[in-house]
């Protein structure tokens, strides 16, 4: 149990958080590799049955990366997947998906050092929080392509 | 002091008033057609649709307080009214039918400019099978309502739907016309106008609207809405405690078969096409040995308590808990219960409340700057 690591399923905006992504990778800051990133356009197009399926296939936690307020490409996407985050956390809630296992978080393009430290800050608290309850086998390999 | 017109009937005649007085606004073109829900020839009550066109001595067969909702009118309301027909329909529906349509109206998928929209005071509806009991047993809406205001629903092995038993809605609001008979005296019906629609629907037709409803209704029905909100509160809470896992709810969903009839029944499933019906979930052979490869096993069909997780992320910012889910389950799943608890939460986080007001924008459709800041924490 004590080795247990959390599988993270990130979706990263194309124009924010997946080019931090990317400029971690290039200035070598190192970030655990417990997260499988998926790119997406717009975090607006994050739609919740991504996030549902994601949970019922297992994963321990869901972080969706987007353009900070204002700097949206497509003016709003980020705003409506604000309010979707929120609805959505209300009904994982009911049925034993923590709060704290879903998160939205404003990563710039050039916030690589952002995107390092809330990836290991995630992977942290959900070591602390231990595997997701619908994580039956913890040690399988995450599969995304269901 | 409310505007209403009291309407005094002899026993065993409240529909036959209420006949006389639909016929006599479209006798003077206050409406050109009505629908209501009218007995059938052979069995049942359903909504029924007349003209001013048709026959309208079919209008005797009208019968509003009829404890059963076949289907939630809402629906009804929509195919009539989403490509406008320029008629002018009024149409007598109950609250938890209006609180639908009014999120279908903010949807597009409802215009009410045509319509005079009527509301009746109810107490629940049975279940459609057992109002057929009710009606072979000689019941009817009046012995119902009498004794429902009472609080005595049960008859012999049939009690009104679970739904309807924590509706807090006895009496509707948004409407233009009401008819309040809970708590009126036992032979009389009164007529309330609410907007300058229904004043002027009521003019046309030649009804003065001297009189008002007794305090004593209000009252009555300020005590029940009371009674059923700790109804509700006590249920939500037990499906809280029972149900707060997965494996609670895939228990729950044990027999589901995937007919999804639930989401058919539901007035505020506004998919046009539900994409569980579509490419997005016809899977290969292979995805389905693949999936199995991977998980060890595969129920089949697969994808249940995706598809109503999916659903409460689409609906239940409008669910109405109307319990037509429950009602069209063919395996007997109490669907309401799941849906209505997560919708009061959901619901809640938006100070939102489906079918509140037609004014009020649904949640997902605005979106501001600086709200919700607590979602990401995170300040610039
Ligand atoms: S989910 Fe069920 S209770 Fe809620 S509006 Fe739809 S049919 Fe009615
Ligand atoms: S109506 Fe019942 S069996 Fe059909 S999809 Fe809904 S819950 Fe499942
Ligand atoms: S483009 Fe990055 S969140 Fe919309």
């Amino acid at each position: 149990m004590s080795e247990f690591e959390p599988k993270i399923v990130g979706f990263f905006c194309n124009w924010c958080t997946f080019t931090a992504a990317d400029l971690a990778g290039t200035s070598r800051l190192s970030y655990p590799p417990n997260i499988k990133i998926i790119r997406v356009m717009c975090s607006g197009m994050v739609d919740p049955k991504y996030v549902i399926k994601a949970f019922l296939n297992g994963v321990d936690g869901v972080l969706i990366g987007g353009c900070w307020p204002g700097d949206c490409h497509y003016i709003n996407g980020n705003l409506k997947a604000r309010r979707r985050v929120a609805m959505l956390t209300e009904i994982l809630k009911q049925y034993g998906i923590d709060e704290r296992r879903f998160w939205l978080r404003w990563i710039a393009a050039s916030e690589g050092n952002m995107l390092q430290e809330v990836v290991n800050e995630m992977t942290d608290k959900l070591i602390k929080l231990g595997p997701s309850p619908l994580n039956k086998s913890h040690k399988a390999d995450l599969v995304l392509d269901s | 002091m409310s505007k209403s017109i009291k309407l005094s009937f002899k026993k065993g005649e409240l529909n036959k008033e209420l006949a006389d007085f639909f016929k006599k606004m479209i006798e003077k073109n206050a409406i050109d057609a009505l629908l209501a829900p009218m007995t059938q020839p052979n069995k049942g009550v359903m909504q029924t649709l007349v003209t001013k066109n048709s026959n309208i001595k079919a209008i005797d067969s009208i019968d509003p307080f009829a404890p059963v909702v076949p289907v939630n009118g809402a629906k009804i309301a929509s195919s009539i009214t989403a490509k406008p027909s320029n008629r002018k329909v009024a149409m007598i529906l109950r609250s938890c039918e209006i609180r639908a349509l009014v999120e279908l109206v903010k949807l597009k998928q409802a215009n009410l400019d045509d319509v005079l929209l009527i509301g009746i005071d109810c107490i629940g509806r049975y279940e459609n099978l057992d109002f057929l009991k009710f009606q072979e047993q000689g019941e009817t809406s009046e012995s119902f309502i009498e004794k429902g205001v009472a609080g005595n629903t049960q008859n012999n092995d049939y009690d009104i739907s679970k739904a309807c038993k924590i509706c807090e809605f006895p009496r509707p609001d948004n409407v233009d016309l009401r008819l309040c008979i809970i708590d009126t005296g036992s032979d009389a019906l009164y007529i309330e106008s609410l907007s300058l629609k229904g004043d002027k629907a009521l003019e046309k037709a030649g009804i003065d609207l001297n009189d008002s409803v007794p305090a004593s209704s209000s009252n009555t029905v300020k005590k029940l809405i009371k009674e059923r909100i700790n109804a509700r509160d006590k249920a939500f809470e037990e499906y809280r405690e029972s149900s707060n896992s997965f494996d609670d709810l895939e228990k729950r969903f044990a027999a589901c078969i995937n007919c999804y009839n639930c989401r058919v029944a539901c007035p505020v499933c506004y998919c046009k096409e539900c994409v569980f019906v579509t490419d997005t979930f016809r899977h290969n052979g292979d995805q389905y040995m693949a999936w199995a490869d991977s998980f060890g096993t595969l129920k089949m069909p697969a994808d249940t308590t995706f598809y109503h997780l999916t659903r409460m992320s689409h609906m239940s910012l409008f669910c109405v808990g109307c319990g037509q889910c429950t009602s069209a389950c063919p395996n007997d799943i109490d669907l309401m219960p799941v849906f209505r608890t997560v919708a009061n939460k959901t619901q809640d986080r938006f100070d939102y409340q489906a079918g509140r007001a037609f004014d009020e924008a649904q949640p997902l459709t605005i979106f501001d700057h600086d709200e919700f800041v607590e979602v990401t924490g995170q300040v610039k």
